[in-house]
């Protein structure tokens, strides 16, 4: 099984500060780590290499210090990693995101066919999880979001069958391969890594390609030329003007927050209440 | 592209065994004050099988038409199929906006469409507006974990396409005997030529949480200390019949199950009424459940963060706050069962 | 197989990652395993590196390492209660070229030195424990990491895992440390803008300046505190032995809110925005607590060796010129093929023979004189404050008639004896 695994250095945003005064992003306040999503990715793909062999290669787009996200997926048990990196591929949204990774998949797929290309949930930073269904569409091949368990592989027969999150519970679908998932964080928990593969890593150059080093780039495709939405204003979140505090003991107090809470006293009748 | 010849707002009409999904119907609140800015129709998008019956509920919804495909192969939701079923609707039509519910299913299609008809998409939508000088779609979502909100435009394509979360739009009233334009259409695609199968749905009923959807959640936080202050919270919802919801911590502790927890790495919940007790009020908590109708923190730590979120604050024990509500509201509400029966 | 590298170092404090650095720049194979998320994340210091010691590792450092502001200006504060006396030195020539020290924050500057060291060709680890030295017919061969199959070998180990370092005491090198050998330190960064600092500070921008404070911050134990500039922060700290804290029942932070909140600090720093709170422990047991430095395939650098001059706060130059000799000493052995104790035994003679053996020897006594005589904290600073006052204050008092009242109060206390046996045992302590 070949695996290809798409994977984002994202800026943790836990620790992200916003600037009071311009309302952006400092980015250089947030540390910057493997989007936590790719990382179950990663593993789920060690998993299946596991069971049935194969060779993992993870994909990245980003800047040049991405590549060590790169190096925690080869901690985490990858083998191969490429990062496509170009002035050109800069301010892309999604849909030329989705374009410049599956240039670059295409490239690998060149140098060896692939059966399964995973793909985080979501990156953090942008919280869309448009790019996995795009590379799928753009690759003519079927996606699977939101895939909480990988049931079983198939690999002689070419066939997949996995568990998908729904709202309520969840649907189990059968795919023929390739075909792209996209993962929920249940899917795993990421093992502890072995030393050898932090010894791999820390020494790990992966290959680093430009647009040239790509084949058929449509230029307009790509980075901000090729994405067509913009970032308009930004503004930090509304803050309320804070909660009516509810004064006196505690009995008085309780008396008063349930007549508040019974001005929705809708909310019971239909229930009504017990 | 000619970004004039689009024209029109749609609406993707998510529907479980017949039944509409209740973001749609939010969308189509939200998309009517849209269409009716821009002056256009509101055009709601039905595929499945057997739902001819649903049109009528969503004109009265407030949809003008709707375009409805009607086949087997449409049963189930699946990516390939849905694609190729609304890429087709929209090259035909040319919608110049259209939403979808952030659903699983919601965010699967728009994310494929987006590319299929290779047009931007701006994902987890809170508010919608129009920029009516220049007719552009103005979606704003919270980005970076809360921290900031920011307004993504799509300038030259069409559709302009959003997902927006669920229970952030409101619905309007329906309006008996309104009514509109059915609009059939097919699809073009063998069995035999599809690459996915649903083996199996699993709706999962015996679980009640159900966050996103809880008309009330009790949250409880660190404050409550262990099980038995946990207890307290989950008896203070039983008696409102509420759902319980609870930070991150207290997963953390093994209080209860991941699925209930409320925030950033849990569900984003937006119920009419959200208790805090016992929660200081993280960020990372406040974006699950800022969109709360009323917020009521009940914090012994008048300084707490949670008070700058919430609408109504108690600053107190909640080991004696909380005995007294379950108390009162026990007595309160056999009252307001009572109004209920008179009625 | 696990794999094999020449020299495995255990710790990217600045100990370990001078020793690293220069063996992979002499072209060996070394592996540098650091526990924390990365260099420097958890590391702990005032903050003043020295520029001798940094710049024999990297020359001309200070072009392009992370470092706060040059030192320009190093006082001494003595606290009474309410007053204090102070002294110092400001130069301009500390603010060009080639600069004296430098404020730095650690877990910017660890993180910069360890890439250094990575550019040289050393393989960095993190987020990796070393629980214990693996050792075969008595020699030290590699180690044992926390990791699933966490074994990796070397010729020598290098262990620069710090004040605590339990490898050490695995190995037999050293004791438990005493409660008296070790200070508890508290530190916090406050957030402050620029020109508020140069303003307080009386600086200019890329000025710094450093104050050790002595007397009343440490409310009478052995210890001191200390205010450092950074760009747009201030350090400000305070440890005592840990047997003097236990001696008093009080905890670090407690200490630390006494200091901020003392009169002549609190102007400072007032309203500085907390944004960093740190606690470690500093070796200052001195020349009696150094263990022995060199094993059968393994050596001893940096704080783990014990090898800090708690006197003049020095402790990151003592751990680099440590982590250099150690290399030293590797690079020799490597040549002759001899990682026995043996083999690496020029190690130990060059610290003892450079400033660190001498520093430390001097001071040898130092601590344990001031921890046995409390009255040089507890009495002679705040008769130096009431010295001061009387003296300054002009009230019509012949100054003669002033001095020898001023001699009175030093000798009303101990009597005349005393303050020349304390006097002579200072000077014999420090001389
Ligand atoms: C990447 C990331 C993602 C995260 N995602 C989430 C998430 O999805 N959801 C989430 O909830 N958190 C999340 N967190 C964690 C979040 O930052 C907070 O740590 C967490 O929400 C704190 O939980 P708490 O309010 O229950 O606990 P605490 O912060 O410990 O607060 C306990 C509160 O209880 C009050 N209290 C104590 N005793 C009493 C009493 N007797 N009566 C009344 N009040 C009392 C205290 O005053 C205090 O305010 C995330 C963090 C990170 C870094
Ligand atoms: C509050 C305070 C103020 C100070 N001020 C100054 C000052 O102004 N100037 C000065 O020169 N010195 C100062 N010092 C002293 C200085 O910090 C130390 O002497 C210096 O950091 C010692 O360097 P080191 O490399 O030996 O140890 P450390 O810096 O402690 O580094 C040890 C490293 O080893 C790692 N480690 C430990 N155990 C393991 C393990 N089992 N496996 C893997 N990794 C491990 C740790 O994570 C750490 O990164 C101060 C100290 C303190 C506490
Ligand atoms: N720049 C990128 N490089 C590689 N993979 C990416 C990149 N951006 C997004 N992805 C993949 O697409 C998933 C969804 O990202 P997003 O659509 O940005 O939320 C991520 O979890 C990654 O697997």
């Amino acid at each position: 099984m070949h695996i290809v695994v798409c994977v984002k250095q994202v800026p943790d945003t836990k620790v992200i500060k916003v600037n009071p005064k311009t309302n952006t992003l400092d980015r250089s306040s947030a540390p910057a780590i493997l989007n936590p999503y790719d990382a179950h990715a990663v593993e789920e793909a060690v998993r299946i290499k596991q069971q049935h062999g194969g060779k993992i290669t993870v994909v990245s787009m980003g800047p040049p210090q991405a590549i060590n996200a790169i190096r925690k997926c080869i901690e985490i048990g990858a083998d191969e990693g490429v990062l496509i990196s170009d002035r050109a591929f800069a301010g892309a949204d999604t849909l030329a995101t989705s374009y410049a990774l599956t240039k670059a998949i295409e490239k690998v797929q060149k140098q060896e066919p692939i059966d399964l290309i995973l793909c985080g949930k979501h990156a953090i930073d942008g919280d869309t999880g448009q790019v996995g269904p795009g590379i799928a569409r753009r690759m003519s091949i079927p996606p699977i979001t939101n895939v909480i368990k990988v049931e079983n592989v198939a690999s002689k027969e070419g066939k997949v069958e996995v568990r998908r999150k729904i709202e309520n519970g969840y649907e189990i679908l059968q795919s023929t391969t390739p075909c792209l998932l996209t993962v929920e964080k249940e899917i795993n928990e990421v093992a502890y890594s072995p030393l050898p593969n932090m010894i791999k890593a820390a020494k790990y150059e992966p290959a680093v390609w430009s647009v040239k080093d790509l084949d058929d780039v449509d230029m307009t495709k790509l980075g901000m030329k090729g994405s067509p939405t913009v970032v308009g204003k930004m503004w930090p979140p509304a803050k309320s003007a804070g909660a009516k505090l509810i004064e006196g003991d505690a009995k008085s107090q309780v008396k008063q927050l349930i007549s508040i809470v019974l001005e929705k006293r809708q909310l019971f009748e239909q229930k009504g209440g017990r | 592209m000619k970004v004039e010849e689009y024209k029109g707002v749609w609406v993707f009409i998510e529907q479980i065994e017949g039944n509409v999904v209740g973001v749609s119907l939010e969308l189509l609140g939200a998309g009517r004050a849209l269409a009716d800015k821009l002056e256009v129709d509101l055009c709601g998008v039905l595929l499945g099988q057997n739902v001819k019956h649903i049109p009528k509920q969503l004109f009265e919804y407030g949809a003008d038409k709707v375009y409805v495909i009607d086949d087997p192969i449409l049963e189930n939701y699946r990516s390939e199929t849905y694609m190729k079923a609304v890429g087709d609707l929209v090259r035909k039509y040319k919608p110049e906006i259209f939403l979808y519910g952030a659903t699983s299913n919601g965010k699967d299609l728009a994310s494929a469409v987006a590319t299929e008809v290779m047009t931007g998409l701006t994902a987890d939508t809170t508010m919608l507006d129009i920029d009516l000088e220049n007719r552009f779609f103005e979606a704003s979502r919270p980005a970076f974990g809360g921290n900031i909100m920011a307004t993504i435009l799509c300038k030259k394509h069409r559709p302009q396409m959003a997902t927006v979360r669920s229970k952030v739009m409101k619905a309007i009233d329906p309006q008996p005997g309104r009514t509109g334009e059915v609009i059939q259409e097919k699809i073009k695609i063998k069995e035999d030529d599809l690459r996915t199968k649903v083996l199996q749905i699993v709706r999962d009923t015996s679980k009640k949480v159900n966050l996103a959807e809880a008309d009330i959640i009790v949250s409880a936080g660190k404050g409550v200390k262990d099980a038995n202050g946990f207890k307290l919270v989950c008896d203070l919802a039983d008696v409102l019949n509420a759902t319980v919801g609870a930070s991150r911590d207290v997963v953390e502790a093994g209080l209860i199950g991941h699925a209930h927890q409320v925030g950033q790495t849990g569900e984003t919940v937006t119920p009419k009424l959200y208790f805090a007790i016992g929660i200081s009020g993280a960020v990372q908590h406040v974006v699950g459940m800022n969109n709360s109708e009323t917020i009521i923190a009940i914090n012994n730590d008048p300084n707490a963060q949670i008070f700058n979120a919430a609408h109504y604050g108690i600053v107190g024990d909640l080991f004696e706050i909380v005995p007294l509500l379950i108390q009162e509201f026990k007595v309160a509400l056999k009252e307001v069962g009572g109004v209920k029966t008179h009625a | 197989m696990p794999e094999k590298f020449d020299v495995i170092v255990v710790g990217a404090g600045p100990a370990g990652t001078a020793c690293a650095y220069l063996c992979a720049q002499k072209g060996l194979k070394v592996l540098l395993i650091e526990r924390g998320e990365y260099p420097g994340a958890k590391n702990v210091m005032g903050g003043i590196l020295y520029r001798k010691q940094t710049e024999e590792i990297i020359p001309e450092f200070w072009k392009e390492a992370p470092l706060e502001r040059p030192v320009i200006e190093q006082k001494f504060w003595f606290l009474g209660k309410e007053s204090m006396c102070s002294m110092g030195y400001k130069g301009k020539e500390w603010a060009t070229e080639p600069f004296n020290n430098f404020t730095v924050l650690r877990a910017q500057f660890d993180q910069w030195f360890a890439k250094k060291a990575v550019e040289q060709g050393v393989l960095l680890i993190n987020e990796t424990v070393v629980l214990e030295c693996i050792k075969e017919n008595g020699k030290v061969v590699g180690v044992r990491t926390d990791r699933p199959n966490g074994e990796v070998y070397a010729d020598v180990v290098v262990l620069a895992d710090g004040v605590n370092s339990l490898l050490a005491k695995s190995l037999g090198f050293r004791k438990n440390i005493k409660p008296d050998q070790v200070a508890l330190c508290a530190m916090e960064v406050l957030n402050m803008p620029k020109a508020k600092i140069n303003d307080r500070f009386g600086l200019e921008d890329n000025e710094g300046c450093s104050i050790e404070i002595f007397g009343d911050a440490t409310q009478g134990q052995l210890g001191t505190a200390f205010m450092y500039t950074n760009k747009e922060s201030i350090s400000i700290g305070v440890g005592t032995t840990l047997s003097g804290m236990i001696r008093a029942k009080v905890k670090p932070y407690e200490l630390l809110e006494y200091v901020k909140n003392h009169p002549m600090i609190r102007p400072y720093i007032h309203d500085g925005e907390p944004a960093e709170y740190l606690a470690h422990l500093i070796p200052e047991g001195g020349y009696h607590a150094i263990p022995k430095l060199v094993g059968n395939g393994v050596m001893i650098v940096g704080d783990a060796a014990q090898l800090v001059n708690a006197v003049h706060r020095e402790g990151s130059n003592m751990a680099m010129a440590s982590g250099k000799m150690a290399a030293e000493a590797i690079i020799k052995a490597k040549a002759n093929n001899n990682f026995s104790e043996n083999g690496l035994d020029s190690y130990r003679t060059s610290i003892y023979d450079s400033f660190i053996g001498k520093d430390l020897k001097k001071y040898k006594d130092l601590a344990h004189t001031f921890e046995a005589h409390p009255q040089y904290m507890n009495e002679y600073i705040p008769l130096m404050n009431r010295a001061a006052s009387q003296f300054f204050t002009i009230d019509g008092t012949p100054k003669r008639e002033k001095q020898s009242k001023i001699m009175q109060s030093f000798t009303a206390g101990r009597g005349k004896f005393g303050v020349v046996q304390d006097i002579y045992r200072a000077w014999k302590v420090m001389k």
